[in-house]
């Protein structure tokens, strides 16, 4: 039952969103799912195509190993029934990105079958989404419209890339729901390493699939978007094409089933003509390939030894280092941010960690646009700060600065703190003798805050400028108060 | 004093070993004989430089002691084999001049043995067809003629060229494939031996596809001895083909000779076709005659679902072929239509220039079996006959060790006899499609000459891997046939 | 079962072959006939039977996940028609 601050209002009422997922998510093997051609991005035109690729008369697909291995993984990681056997098939269609004239895909008899993925909001409540089916199937290469008016370049470098696609059923009811699918399927893939999840180029893609409905309706209509690559992009195209649909009904229209491309310029989705003719695949079974059986004893080991998945490291980061679930939750949402985590807190206080991990360096991270594997302060550097903290031997307030300082590629904070003489003055003898005097210029000020014991920060403020910010703030304070008679 | 053309291709082999005679004066001989034999049509590429290069380099080998098995025999090759740097066509306008940069595994395998090429072999394009009359270079003619006839035959299909050259001596011996009967009809047809072996035994790599759960490559010979010679070259397992069996090649020749005492041989009762020419049905009880005098007990075998392999192979091969041959769209090599426009115009203009009418039949015909409403009736159906029919042959093996068939249900024909009607020229095929169903061996032998003068032939089929067997019964039939009848050669006595 | 002139035109259009307009009677007479002939399958009981995709009785072979192949940007545009600084040039989808 969808609550009611996801529905969308029209014009003459409520309207329920119902959206599903097809995620394509490209394997990070080193070569093809069917030829021994090589994956990589930023190749010349060409370079990482062989025969097979190519579709030269007489050529004929072997299947990657290592592809079949990373499907179940995934299938093991989303929760879902790895199948024993299953089957190729060929999807008949005419393009010049597709030099077969057909795509290797798995149609009748998938790989893995149907699962479930517990998904976070951002408020940390969780949803389900049930997940289909997941299959293997070839890319196509790169058709370029734009390099001549009057022809198309076509670059196969990607042609033949094994591609994972994972079908999600429809249950997710808003584009925020949408977002937090994707983000949770790439964790999941980036703990796995069976795919980078990297959006920009192209190696995790989504097509989602948006109906309207009124509240306890069947379900309308769908149209399909393809291709969308950023989160941001999946919740735009969402929403304009919920609020498409909506308005065609409520004028009297009907939804044409058909596919459509979102444009990010102008924010809404068209229809993709050319497309529409080509809805009988023709789909039979690949004869140049014989059905995959896999072993139920390689499963069960390929499941055994399985990393830690994001679920069970939140929980168990939660739980090791007495971490917050906010905390704990954001750490685990990548495994890079895991892993630095862990190295950085090894030994050290973790929740002093967790803080300048998540707000000290992630902010930071986040404003440049970085992620934590660019970061240029290393684990290493914040298990040192930290250790300083510790120590004493800085202020939190110092370690923002050394932590500047850090950023900016000074190196190592111990020797940022040495060279720019930060260490913390905790000598109280020291620090008596900065107060007395500060106290015997004052006396009359020194005399009201046994009255007003909020001037004792006046106080404060005098000593730490007169020590360079560099006395101890605990020790400042507790002298100050002795010797003014505050408690 | 035999021409060296005459020679058997084992012959040749021990001649050579022996220094009778070298390749390249061997090879010399073929390449002239092809010269004077254009009538034929047989080649489509002829290949002397090469073939000559070859003959040398294989001379340095033989001289030197280090001769592979074929070492120095010029062979011909059926144009659906890719051979690297040579015009490949499939017998086809849509490959236009494409020269492949890469060489099939068979005729890799060949090269790797020593063969020579003397040059690409016409065809039925796409390899469909039972009369090479569908070929983009024009019909073969067989060098058989009926007798006191001038009529032009066909050598049948889809190895015509291969059959063709083979029986007017034009190579010692040819590679063909088989799809649905395309090396043993034609082999019949021309008093050649053919074979096709288990699907699996010959990498498929490299050949043009038509309809892969069938395709087969074999030899065409003039001996059995000849045949086993050739095809222990052309097996073995290759990893870029994931259909290729991963098993040992035995020695096939060492099979011809064997005694076939005890062997028990089926004669399937549906494959006395109504209608069956009489002179096909007792040269049919000859062999089995032959077989009982070699020692072998032959009883009758029941193959129930028969008649409907023809039905089920014009489904199944249509559907693979519409697929294997979406490829060829004017995008990355062979023939791009001049005048088209858009992307939609070049796609069907260059397949509708680039396709014969023959090719172009079976795409559509595949292409709407496949299509949504139709998969279930048709191509699923076909599929279930498929195994039906395999498990018809399963069970007559548990009585039998091989069967004896007629190769094909008629001589050899005119040259546009059966240009009208398409299902006509399929039942050509009705003998032999039920072998590339159920993926068996089949081999082809001439065993007699028909009222006017032509070869007929008769087809044994075996169990899977069994091509052994095979040669052992076809070497005793060979034996007791003692057929020695050739084309006269009126080919090279006409003007050009 | 027949098919007319218009399944004809459409199932050549998926398998992007032009027949002129003057050709559909005669190739769906054609067709016809081949496909009429074809449905006697109907006849044969298959209930219960498995459809045989393969006649090979063995496991789909795997390959390692290494790079052999590919690198050879010239050996690929070796026979194309039409092809500019690596890339195969191909007319333009009209949309």
């Amino acid at each position: 039952m969808t609550e009611a601050n996801k529905l969308i209002e029209g014009r003459t009422g409520p309207w329920e969103i119902v959206l599903g997922l097809e995620v394509h998510a490209q394997v990070a093997s080193r070569s093809k799912l069917f030829s021994g051609a090589a994956v990589g991005f930023g190749a010349g035109p060409n370079e990482q195509v062989s025969l097979v690729d190519a579709a030269m008369p007489g050529m004929l697909p072997v299947i990657n190993g290592y592809c079949v291995e990373q499907a179940v993984r995934t299938g093991l990681g989303i929760g879902a029934q790895i199948n024993a056997w299953s089957r190729f098939d060929r999807k008949n269609y005419f393009y010049p990105d597709l030099p077969q004239g057909y795509q290797i895909s798995q149609f009748a008899h998938p790989i893995v079958g149907e699962g479930v993925i517990e998904v976070e909001r951002d408020d940390g409540s969780t949803f389900s989404v049930g997940i289909e089916r997941l299959h293997l199937e070839q890319d196509a290469g790169k058709s370029i419209h734009d390099l001549d008016p009057d022809w198309t370049y076509v670059d196969l470098n990607r042609a033949g890339t094994a591609l994972m696609e994972i079908v999600s059923k429809p249950d997710m009811r808003s584009s925020e729901e949408a977002a937090a699918y994707v983000k949770k399927l790439r964790t999941i893939l980036r703990y796995l390493g069976t795919c980078d999840g990297d959006m920009e180029k192209g190696n995790l893609r989504a097509d989602v699939n948006v109906s309207v409905r009124r509240p306890g309706a069947e379900l309308g209509t769908r149209c399909e978007i393809k291709n969308v690559n950023s989160y941001r992009f999946i919740q735009q195209a969402i929403e304009y094409e919920a609020r498409r649909q909506i308005e065609i009904i409520e004028d009297g229209g009907v939804i044409k089933q058909e596919t459509r491309l979102f444009d990010p310029g102008k924010g809404e989705t068209r229809s993709m003509r050319s497309k529409e003719e080509a809805h009988d695949y023709r789909y039979f079974p690949d004869p140049d390939l014989l059905p995959l059986e896999l072993d139920p004893a390689w499963i069960k080991a390929i499941e055994a030894a399985l990393p830690e998945l994001p679920d069970a490291k939140r929980a168990r980061l939660q739980a090791q280092y007495g971490l917050s679930a906010y905390d704990a939750r954001v750490l685990a949402t990548d495994i890079a941010r895991a892993d630095f985590f862990e190295r950085a807190a090894e030994g050290r206080d973790a929740k002093l960690v967790a803080n300048w991990t998540t707000n000290g360096l992630m902010s930071r991270l986040a404003e440049d646009g970085l992620d934590i594997e660019s970061s240029p302060i290393s684990a290493a550097d914040i298990a040192s700060l930290v250790k300083l903290i510790e120590d004493e031997v800085i202020s939190s307030k110092i370690a923002r600065v050394v932590f500047d300082h850090m950023w900016a590629g000074e190196g190592d904070p111990a020797a940022i703190v040495e060279a720019r003489g930060l260490v913390q003055v905790t000598d109280t003898g020291a620090i008596e003798v900065v107060i007395d005097a500060i106290i015997a210029a004052n006396p009359d000020k020194a005399a009201a805050v046994k009255d007003r014991p909020q001037a004792l920060g006046w106080f404060v403020g005098q000593v730490m400028r007169e020590t360079g910010g560099k006395a101890s703030p605990g020790a400042v304070n507790d002298l100050l108060k002795a010797k003014l008679g505050v408690s | 004093m035999t021409e060296l053309t005459d020679l058997t291709l084992k012959a040749a082999v021990d001649g050579l070993r022996a220094k009778a005679f070298s390749s390249t004066e061997l090879t010399g001989a073929f390449v002239g004989a092809i010269e004077k034999a254009r009538a034929l049509n047989a080649y489509v590429l002829e290949a002397p430089q090469t073939a000559l290069a070859m003959a040398a380099a294989s001379d340095a080998r033989i001289a030197a002691g280090e001769g592979g098995p074929l070492e120095g025999v010029p062979l011909g090759i059926k144009d659906l084999f890719c051979t690297e740097g040579v015009r490949t066509t499939a017998g086809s306008k849509i490959l236009g001049n494409f020269k492949p940069t890469y060489e099939s595994t068979v005729t890799a395998n060949l090269w790797r043995d020593g063969a020579v090429m003397l040059g690409k072999l016409n065809m039925d394009e796409f390899a469909m067809g039972s009369s090479n009359e569908s070929s983009a270079f024009g019909p073969v003619t067989n060098p058989w003629r009926s007798r006191g006839s001038n009529q032009a035959l066909t050598p049948g299909g889809s190895s015509g060229g291969s059959a063709a050259a083979v029986a007017a001596r034009l190579c010692l011996g040819a590679t063909a494939t088989d799809t649905g009967g395309s090396i043993r009809q034609p082999a019949a047809f021309t008093g050649t031996v053919g074979i096709k072996p288990t699907y699996g035994r010959c990498s498929r790599w490299g050949i043009v596809a038509f309809a892969s759960s069938l395709d087969q490559a074999g030899p065409i010979a003039r001996t059995v001895e000849d045949a086993a010679l050739l095809l222990t070259s052309m097996c073995g397992h290759d990893p870029k083909d994931s259909t290729s069996l991963n098993v040992e090649t035995p020695d096939f020749a060492s099979f011809v000779g064997r005694s076939v005492k005890g062997l028990r041989v089926g004669v399937p009762r549906e494959y006395r076709a109504d209608g069956m020419p009489a002179e096909i049905d007792s040269l049919w009880e000859q062999g089995v005659a032959w077989l009982k005098d070699a020692g072998c007990e032959v009883v009758e075998v029941s193959l129930p679902h028969t008649k409907y392999a023809l039905p089920a192979y014009y489904i199944i091969a249509p559907a693979e072929a519409s697929s294997n041959l979406a490829r060829y769209d004017g995008m990355r090599y062979g023939l791009r239509a001049e005048d088209a426009r858009s992307l939609v115009d070049v796609y069907e203009q260059t397949r509708a220039e680039g396709f014969g009418a023959e090719v172009k039949r079976r795409i559509l015909i595949g292409t709407y079996v496949l299509s949504a409403g139709y998969y279930d009736a048709y191509y699923l159906k076909a599929q279930k006959v498929r195994r039906r029919i395999t498990d018809d042959f399963v069970q007559a093996f548990e009585r039998v060790d091989a069967l004896l068939t007629p190769t094909a249900p008629s001589a050899a024909f005119g040259l546009g006899e059966n240009a009208t009607d398409p299902v006509a020229m399929y039942l050509n095929d009705i003998f032999t499609v039920t072998v590339n169903l159920a993926g068996l061996p089949g081999l082809s032998l001439p065993a007699g000459l028909d009222a006017a003068g032509l070869p007929l032939g008769l087809q044994l089929i075996g169990r899977p891997l069994d091509e052994g067997t095979l040669f052992s019964l076809a070497g005793a039939l060979e034996r007791a046939a003692g057929f020695e009848a050739r084309p006269t050669a009126w080919w090279s006595a006409e003007p050009r | 079962m027949a098919i007319d002139a218009a399944t004809v035109k459409k199932v050549a259009s998926l398998a992007r072959i032009r027949e002129p307009e003057d050709r559909l009677e005669a190739l769906a007479a054609e067709l016809s006939g081949i496909l009429q002939w074809i449905e006697q399958l109907a006849e044969v009981n298959t209930d219960g039977v498995e459809p045989m995709t393969s006649v090979v009785d063995a496991k789909l072979p795997l390959r390692e996940d290494v790079v052999t192949d590919g690198g050879d940007v010239a050996r690929i545009l070796a026979n194309a028609p039409k092809s500019v600084g690596g890339f195969f040039v191909v007319p333009k989808v009209v949309e």
